[in-house]
């Protein structure tokens, strides 16, 4: 049954039906309305789980780390500062190989402060061993959210459900909260076989001293790449279910004949697809949606590319000093193949500047300007003395 | 109630929580502290671990000495890790008893928030801070722990400094804010006291803290043998009194006996070495301002008592070997 619904309210119902053992709270703008709405589904008895209203964004991840370790399916979400007051437990949860599911209201980071959209908090976790997939638009949020769990249990590696703050998070849109029987029949009760148990104590989170220590890292690597064909998997499997895919690796819309692409993450996509539908752009585009950040898809990259003579990588995230951080990784990612696309590397939509849909046309274009990275829609005339 | 040699209680074999072979230093107080509270705790446990000492010398992969399910995940987080183990014990109707442990590093200080939510949202969770004063794992830097005027590696004493400049934190005052059902100091020089300390806790439906002051030799400066004197020392001085504190107002305490000056405490450790040299009017201020503090301690606990007191500092917890107590 269809639905017009918030996209926080509808990820939290979406949880919510993955039947969380233990979920920690903490309120970040714009990530709130999901721990409030999961709040209320508990006030009212709609959802029966250990909801633990911690103090900090570092005591959520750490209680949704616990949670896991002693057996729980355990869920919690943040935004922006908040990712960051946790990046040291989010590297413990990957290194300890634990199953947890996180929502990233995807916001921009500080100084100077900003509530709004842009890839700051996610990207700076990049690093963080955990899988981190995109959404394009709230359907796919609710429905990785609940391909997320299965994913987390499948790989024994936490993941990050990364969705645009306000985006999607606060936007209204019709969409489909599948039914319990569907998500039941889709996702078995969790069952976690290093469990802190009485009965068969094990250490979890021992020291590893330089004689073991490559090993751990060389596993947990090889765990993030297995990822891949269980993302395939699972997305299939959903999609034989529910009718719907929420994108697999990555997918690739537009003109097979497009001699230029256009490559985004999240719901920068949507806009573009509206844009592709609506609009006469003077030249066609080849859209690829990159749903999985990590593991980085390499090889679906280059398919997806095939034909190219050119790609422009839509960043919403800069590493000062360098240039956009999506741009870098495809780059690297496509380096040595053979008739590989020129490669131009924007960002557009820092802290919340609108994107319209008349960007996709002016992304087309980017390979005719040939002018390195940049900021695309940034104003000079409000640099004042400092340009 | 003391056992003899025939008594079948004396040939039952203890649980070991934390077994022997691990590679804590030879007198270690928190490697002793750890192991009196897991045979008191039992073996339907889980433990949490802050980062420090305790999980060094007890967990190097692919070793362990520890026979209770144990978790290990950051420095400051050994509070919300055993809350989110014990939200999952809720969650699946299981009943073992969560227990959380840190040092003073991890407790006071940097995990020092994570401790107040968990006991904020009462969660059933025995917390069990191994007090050796500063941060020992890194090499004996302060913490807000470390007594005033000792000295740590972040503290020396030299012309303008007599070691460290601030006072010891007064936790347990922080902790009996929080109104928790049972909060208390233990200390490894009193066995008994500590695992009937340990027991009361485990009874407990709700949020308990117990502070175990543990001596660190190396940290400290005294002989690995020296530990249960130099512990006993710090209460019979009223340094570290021991009491039992229940919904934050004071339950019980240690009553002491016979009071030691502090300086017969402080003389035995080279952290305080500085303030027993001659002639300097700096230390004998410091040995003065020690003595008012641990001064401060006994009136404010009413730790002299009245009337004989077969329960206290000198009897209740002395080793005997080879006889029963004397009457």
């Amino acid at each position: 049954m269809l639905e017009a619904l918030e996209g926080s309210a509808a990820v939290a119902r979406a949880v919510a039906r993955c039947r969380p053992g233990v979920v920690a709270a903490y309120p970040i703008t714009p990530q709130t309305h999901i721990v409030e709405n999961i709040s209320k589904l508990v006030a009212d008895g709609k959802l029966h789980t250990e909801l633990v209203s911690v103090e900090s964004e570092f005591s959520a991840a750490s209680v949704a780390l616990g949670a896991s370790a002693a057996g729980s399916r355990a869920y919690t979400a943040s935004s922006s500062q908040g990712i960051l007051l946790m990046t040291e437990v989010l590297f413990n949860i990957s290194g300890m190989r634990l199953p947890v599911v996180l929502t990233c209201a995807n916001r921009a980071i500080g100084a100077p402060i900003n509530i709004w959209n842009d890839h700051s908090d996610s990207m700076a976790v990049r690093d963080c061993g955990w899988i981190q997939l995109h959404c394009a638009d709230n359907q796919e949020a609710v429905d990785t959210s609940i391909q997320a769990f299965r994913i987390a249990e499948a790989a024994e590696l936490p993941v990050m459900v990364c969705m645009d703050g306000f985006v999607l998070t606060h936007t209204l849109e019709t969409l489909e909260i599948p039914d319990q029987d569907m998500v039941d029949q889709y996702l078995p009760p969790f069952h976690f076989g290093r469990m802190l148990d009485p009965r068969n104590p094990l250490s979890l989170g021992t020291l590893v001293g330089p004689e073991y220590f490559s090993e751990t890292r060389h596993l947990a690597h090889q765990a993030l790449l297995d990822a891949a064909s269980i993302i395939v998997d699972a997305d299939r499997q959903w999609q034989e279910l529910s009718g719907r895919s929420a994108g697999g690796l990555l997918t690739v819309e537009g003109p097979k004949d497009a001699r230029i692409g256009v490559l985004a993450m999240g719901s920068l996509v949507s806009t573009f697809r509206a844009a592709m539908e609506g609009t006469q752009t003077s030249a066609p585009g080849r859209l690829i949606n990159l749903r999985a950040f990590r593991p980085l898809p390499v090889d679906s990259l280059r398919q997806a590319c095939d034909g190219l003579s050119d790609l422009v990588v839509v960043d919403r995230a800069i590493s000062p000093g360098f240039g956009g951080v999506l741009g870098g990784e495809i780059r690297a990612a496509l380096s040595g193949m053979t008739q590989a696309p020129r490669i131009h590397n924007v960002a557009i939509g820092l802290g919340g500047r609108d994107v319209p849909m008349e960007m996709w046309g002016r992304l087309l274009n980017v390979p005719a300007e040939d002018a390195g990275f940049r900021i695309l829609d940034l104003e000079p005339a409000k640099l004042g003395d400092a340009s | 109630m003391n056992q003899t040699p025939n008594d079948p209680r004396s040939r039952q074999p203890r649980f070991r929580g934390l077994e022997a072979g691990h590679r804590a230093c030879q007198g270690c107080g928190e490697a002793l502290a750890a192991r009196l509270v897991t045979e008191a705790a039992g073996p339907d446990v889980i433990l949490t671990n802050a980062t420090g000492c305790l999980e060094v010398f007890t967990t190097s992969w692919p070793q362990s000495a520890w026979r209770v399910p144990w978790l290990h995940s950051l420095f400051e987080n050994s509070a919300a890790i055993a809350s989110g183990v014990e939200a999952a014990l809720k969650a699946q109707g299981r009943r073992s008893k969560v227990i959380a442990m840190g040092g003073d590093g991890g407790t006071f200080d940097i995990g020092f928030q994570a401790l107040s939510g968990m006991l904020e949202r009462m969660h059933n969770v025995l917390y069990v801070c191994y007090d050796n004063e500063a941060y020992m794992n890194t090499g004996i830097q302060r913490s807000s722990s470390t007594p005033h005027a000792a000295m740590t590696t972040t503290s020396p004493p030299g012309k303008e400094r007599m070691g460290k400049r601030h006072l010891k934190k007064d936790l347990l005052s922080i902790i009996a804010a929080h109104h928790i059902p049972y909060a208390a100091s233990a200390s490894v020089a009193y066995p008994q006291d500590l695992r009937r300390k340990v027991r009361r806790a485990m009874e407990i439906d709700g949020p308990t803290f117990l502070l175990v002051h543990s001596p660190c030799p190396l940290g400290w400066g005294h002989d690995g043998s020296e530990t249960i004197q130099v512990a006993r020392l710090a209460v019979q001085c009223g340094l570290f009194p021991l009491v039992e504190l229940e919904r934050g107002e004071v339950a019980s305490v240690m009553p002491l006996r016979q009071k030691a000056p502090v300086t017969e405490y402080l003389r035995l450790q080279t952290r305080f070495r500085h303030l027993f040299v001659d002639d300097d009017h700096r230390a004998r201020e410091e040995r003065e301002h020690l003595q008012a503090l641990a001064d401060y301690n006994v009136e404010r606990y009413g730790l002299t008592g009245d009337g004989d007191d077969p329960f206290d500092a000198d009897g209740a917890d002395t080793v005997r070997r080879g006889g029963p107590a004397r009457a």
